[in-house]
């Protein structure tokens, strides 16, 4: 067994044993930080099979943005574990048949494509002596550019239909607005007032 | 020779490799605190560190025996695991961090191709340790605090990601030894300056670009002006309230270090890193060590340089209220590196054919 084998059995290990405490785990927050832990040892094995560059795509977007969003709403919320655990025996029998489907068709996909033998289709189109992220390029910016570009419009239609959801223009609200701040001279931010003694500023 | 080439020797290189780079930082970073903590004084008009050893040279080895002795102390609702787990992830990135950084050419630890990526990879996980600290420290203080640091640290990396594809495209390449070589020759082929004289006028773009590098370096690493995840003022010590001996120390020097890996991706990035600023044919016939400690020497002025404007913005400039950092990050910063980002692609493109 060379060193790639060990390390391979040794991510393995922690992604599956990370991917079952993110079910079984009692507290919440802890079961995002074994997701986490679960996308990394994932970046790791994406080195081993030497896609570096998805690896560390991987751990930007996944670890470093999602994840962050996603242990940010758990930490907020007042999650009542009693009640969570209370529909656990309920809902089992409907969970092992949807994950039982989804064991189902990723086998027969995956016998599908190695029986046609992809990845060896995948490996004679690669250019020898470029780094794999030129060849990601060359690949995402020639063949599929119609497919690469419709996923960032599909992005951005997501992102705007996220603001307009949640965009409200509350009358009322003081809002600090810089170029004012900026352009006021001593002319209008000054007043010079005479007190009369004992009368105070009325206004 | 054989024996540094079988699997053992290459393990035992290599270790010694990161051992050395370790202890260097180590050391650098007892001295940046101690720098830091002068320049402060010098600017306030006080004395700084000035007591133990010559000149106060020692104030951070002391300090560092102060926090071993201390006692460690949990607070009653902690959450142990991830209290003990967050620092240690904290230091753990924040070393990890400089095994791709070229300090001379040849002398960096792991010269992978997506060197850059690998950073952005671990400043962008370096949030975990600030906010599984303040979580687990069940305190409001620390928890608000980490939950700021990781908005703004999240806000800024966008910025930063767009800054630094500008001068990969530049460039040519992630891998940061590439483009430390791409700039060399003369102060004028450095990224700042639009690397390379048929790029020159990129020059009105790029020194923008290193100007908010400068700026997103600093939110990023929650240095003031923009330390709003520990401001004092109102959350006491923000995410590393609860935190005592050790586990502070920790969180210290993984900040710390912090701020010299980004001073010095700085230098990488924009300022040609190891590269002389004119120049060097007389170096050809120098044995390789000495062009080695040489170009370190110049990535050495040059890192020191951008950490001293660092710690200047640092006792100079008030600190930032926390939506004037957002509207910075969002609206000002984002859109601008974003037009830089199209303005230095479309001058390769159509300058390069």
């Amino acid at each position: 067994m060379d060193l790639t084998a060990i390390a391979f059995h040794l991510l393995a290990a922690i992604l599956l044993g990370a991917a079952l405490l993110v079910v079984t785990v009692r507290n919440p927050v802890h079961s995002v930080l074994f997701l986490i832990l679960s996308f990394f040892t994932g970046a790791g094995l994406f080195v081993l099979l030497g896609a570096e560059f998805l690896a560390m795509l991987l751990v930007v977007v996944y670890v470093g943005a999602v994840a962050v969003l996603f242990l940010f709403v758990v930490m907020m919320l007042d999650v009542d574990f009693v009640s969570l655990r209370f529909g656990f025996a309920r809902y089992l029998p409907i969970g092992l048949v949807v994950s039982g489907l989804l064991l189902i068709e990723m086998i027969l996909i995956s016998g599908a494509v190695a029986a046609r033998g992809a990845v060896s289709v995948v490996k004679n189109s690669l250019v020898s002596g470029v780094s794999n992220t030129e060849q990601i390029g060359r690949v995402l910016y020639t063949d599929y550019i119609y497919f690469f570009q419709s996923a960032g419009l599909v992005l951005l239609v997501a992102m705007i239909g996220a603001i307009v959801l949640t965009l409200r223009h509350k009358p009322g609200v003081k809002r600090q607005n810089i170029a004012d701040q900026t352009a006021r001279d001593r002319k209008s931010g000054l007043r010079v007032v005479k007190v009369n003694i004992g009368e105070g500023v009325s206004e | 020779m054989d024996f540094w080439t079988t699997p053992v020797g290459w393990t035992l290189l290599t270790l010694g490799q990161i051992l050395l780079v370790t202890v260097v930082l180590l050391l650098s970073v007892a001295f940046q605190i101690y720098g830091d903590r002068k320049i402060f004084a010098g600017v306030q008009m006080r004395k700084g560190p000035n007591v133990v050893g010559p000149f106060g040279l020692l104030q951070s080895f002391a300090d560092l025996g102060k926090f071993l002795v201390k006692e460690l102390i949990i607070p009653a609702g902690a959450d142990r695991a991830v209290f003990l787990l967050a620092p240690l992830i904290s230091v753990v990135l924040a070393l990890g961090s400089w095994a791709v950084m070229p300090f001379a050419p040849g002398w960096v630890v792991a010269n992978i191709n997506v060197g850059v990526l690998y950073l952005f990879a671990f400043s962008s996980m370096g949030v975990y340790g600030i906010i599984m600290g303040g979580w687990a420290s069940n305190s409001k203080y620390a928890f608000l605090g980490s939950l700021r640091s990781a908005a703004q640290m999240v806000s800024y990396e966008v910025s930063i990601g767009l800054i630094v594809i500008t001068a990969i495209l530049l460039s040519g390449s992630m891998s940061l030894q590439q483009i430390v070589v791409s700039q060399g020759g003369g102060f004028w082929n450095w990224n700042m300056f639009g690397g390379g004289l048929k790029n020159l006028p990129l020059m009105v773009v790029m020194i923008p670009m290193t100007v908010i590098f400068f700026i997103s370096g600093l939110a990023e690493t929650n240095r003031p002006p923009f330390d709003l995840p520990e401001a004092e003022s109102e959350l006491v010590a923000g995410y590393a309230v609860e935190y005592g001996s050790t586990p502070y120390l920790l969180f210290y020097l993984s900040e710390m270090s912090n701020i010299l890996l980004m001073s010095m991706l700085l230098a990488v990035l924009f300022l040609g890193g190891w590269q002389a600023p004119f120049p060097t044919p007389f170096t050809a016939s120098w044995p390789p060590t000495l062009v080695s400690l040489f170009a370190f020497f110049w990535l050495f002025i040059k890192t020191v340089a951008v950490f001293f404007a660092n710690a200047m913005v640092r006792s100079v400039v008030p600190r930032y209220r926390y939506d004037q950092l957002m509207r910075l990050g969002w609206k000002i910063f984002l859109p601008t590196s974003l037009v830089a980002v199209a303005a230095v692609a479309g001058w390769r493109v159509f300058t390069s054919v």
